[in-house]
């Protein structure tokens, strides 16, 4: 199991147990993290799932793919540190992985 | 198949059908299959300017694994098969409209209007919305829906709207690029901004745009959008975010291109039940509170609902018997299999 802490805009946070396998997105549906809408379920096809990943872990969570990168162009407010977390697979190494949710996905 | 292009400004009879389709989706598609063996002519009307609802807009490459006797097959291939099989309905689409109105007429008929004006009168309305209008994406930015309508748009209706105006264009895909090509020799200035200096464009376009920006007749931009200001409905200006600060451009008409969103969007404007953006409708006839209106898809629920392509399927082959009965009240329904119903084949041309 993976502990994953999202951080809301207002600085609330909220801790997920998240099992090796599945996607963060994944992860944080269950636990109905607000502000992760994915609304095309998984498909890197909406950009509602945007993250931010925070700076000690962006070395662990590796880059996007080129599709990630072109479904980014889709979401608002993109930074260095953007990803789509359903384009994050939940491994072992990234236990305690913290992540901000954006003010908005659109 | 006949396609209807969008009436430029002209108000044009209504057209008199049995069924109104709301949505092309797949269980909007299958629905003229089920109709058509009854002898119901169909209207399918998307605001999508193509076929094929979630499947061709979401994910059209991704593989499907759970359609009845299809073991795999992606979303594109799902609507192909789709309109083939309901090609000898010949059913008429109207694509690139949203049907706004929807109101039961003194004769018992409803009245449906489009965005674009285009009015059909029918004996039986089938809302297979699913998720809702496929809208587009609305960029968070405080005051944005002020100016909407008057100097932000999402989509371009008449070019000549944007004649002499300083335009921003946001995005990096087909839409922003193609946008940029056909607004130039009719602006006073155009910025395109884009997030990186990468377009995910027909390189055909891309290699267009760069010409323009070489030229110095396309200004182009890399950054986003922060904030826009202006006078009530009158853009003035947008600050943009660059890898070096920030920069205030005099802008008086922006088009944002962030792709599409599911709203439900008008459908909650009918006087119909609703159950959290749901329509909720029986499980025999897949009716909804109106009669006469059915809703199959994901646009519908009932206990035990799942939002799966065959449920929509199936449910449009039972809302189908129940529309006959009202659009042919004296028909004797004979129950009849396509397997060996000469009267079956026929319709379907294999006789
Ligand atoms: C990534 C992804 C994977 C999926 N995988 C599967 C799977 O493996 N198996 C499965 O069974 N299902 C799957 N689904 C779900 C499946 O796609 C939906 O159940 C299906 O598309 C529903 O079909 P529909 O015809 O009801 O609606 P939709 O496909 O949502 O189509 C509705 C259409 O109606 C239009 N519309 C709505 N309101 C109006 C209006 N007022 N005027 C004009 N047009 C309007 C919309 O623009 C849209 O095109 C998946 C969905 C997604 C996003
Ligand atoms: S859920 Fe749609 S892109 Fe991630």
């Amino acid at each position: 199991m993976a502990k994953i802490t999202f951080i809301q805009p207002d600085g609330s946070a909220q801790v997920v147990t998240a099992e090796p396998g599945l996607t963060v997105m994944e992860a944080a549906k269950m636990a109905d993290v607000p502000g992760i809408e994915a609304e095309c379920g998984g498909a890197c096809a909406c950009a509602t799932c945007h993250v931010y990943v925070d700076a000690d872990w962006r070395e662990k969570t590796g880059k996007p793919s080129d599709m990630e990168e072109d479904m980014l162009d889709f979401a608002f407010d993109v930074r260095e540190e953007s990803r789509l977390s359903c384009q994050v697979k939940v491994t072992a190494e990234l236990d305690g992985l913290v992540l901000r949710v954006p003010a908005k996905q659109f | 198949m006949t396609v209807l292009e969008r009436p430029d400004g002209a108000q044009p009879e209504p057209i008199e059908t049995d069924v109104v389709i709301i949505g092309a989706g797949p269980c909007g598609l299958f629905a003229v299959f089920e109709l058509g063996l009854l002898d119901l002519k169909c209207h399918v009307v998307d605001i999508l300017g193509k076929p094929g609802g979630q499947c061709s807009e979401l994910y059209p490459e991704k593989p499907i694994y759970d359609v009845p006797a299809l073991p795999i097959v992606t979303g594109q291939e799902l609507t192909d098969r789709l309109l083939e099989q309901i090609k000898p309905f010949n059913p008429v689409f109207h694509f690139g409209e949203r049907i706004d109105g929807l109101a039961r007429q003194t004769d018992g008929r409803f009245l449906l209007t489009t965005d674009g004006g285009q009015q059909f009168l029918a004996n039986v309305v089938v809302i297979a919305a699913g998720g809702g209008s496929f809208t587009p994406k609305r960029p968070p930015l405080q005051g944005i829906e002020a100016f909407e309508g008057t100097s932000v748009f999402y989509s371009v209706r008449r070019m000549d709207d944007f004649r002499g105006k300083d335009v921003l264009i946001v995005g990096g895909g087909d839409s922003a690029l193609d946008w940029t090509l056909n607004l130039q020799p009719v602006v006073k200035s155009l910025t395109l901004l884009h997030r990186r200096d990468e377009f995910r464009g027909a390189p055909h376009s891309v290699n267009e745009m760069r010409r323009l920006v070489e030229e110095g007749r396309v200004r182009l931009m890399i950054g986003q959008v922060t904030a826009l200001h202006g006078e009530g409905s009158k853009l003035a200006a947008a600050t943009v975010k660059t890898a070096i600060g920030q920069e205030t451009i005099g802008v008086e008409t922006m088009l944002p291109f962030f792709g599409l969103t599911m709203k439900l969007g008008p459908v909650a404007d009918w006087g119909l039940n609703l159950n959290e953006n749901l329509i909720p409708v029986d499980t025999e006839k897949f009716e909804t509170s109106e009669k006469g209106i059915f809703a199959i898809g994901d646009i519908n629920t009932y206990p035990g609902k799942l939002k799966l392509i065959l449920s929509g399927f199936h449910e449009a082959a039972l809302m189908a018997q129940a529309a006959q009965k009202i659009v042919y009240p004296d028909k004797k329904v004979v129950f009849q299999y396509t397997t060996s119903s000469s009267s079956l084949q026929k319709k379907l041309g294999v006789k």
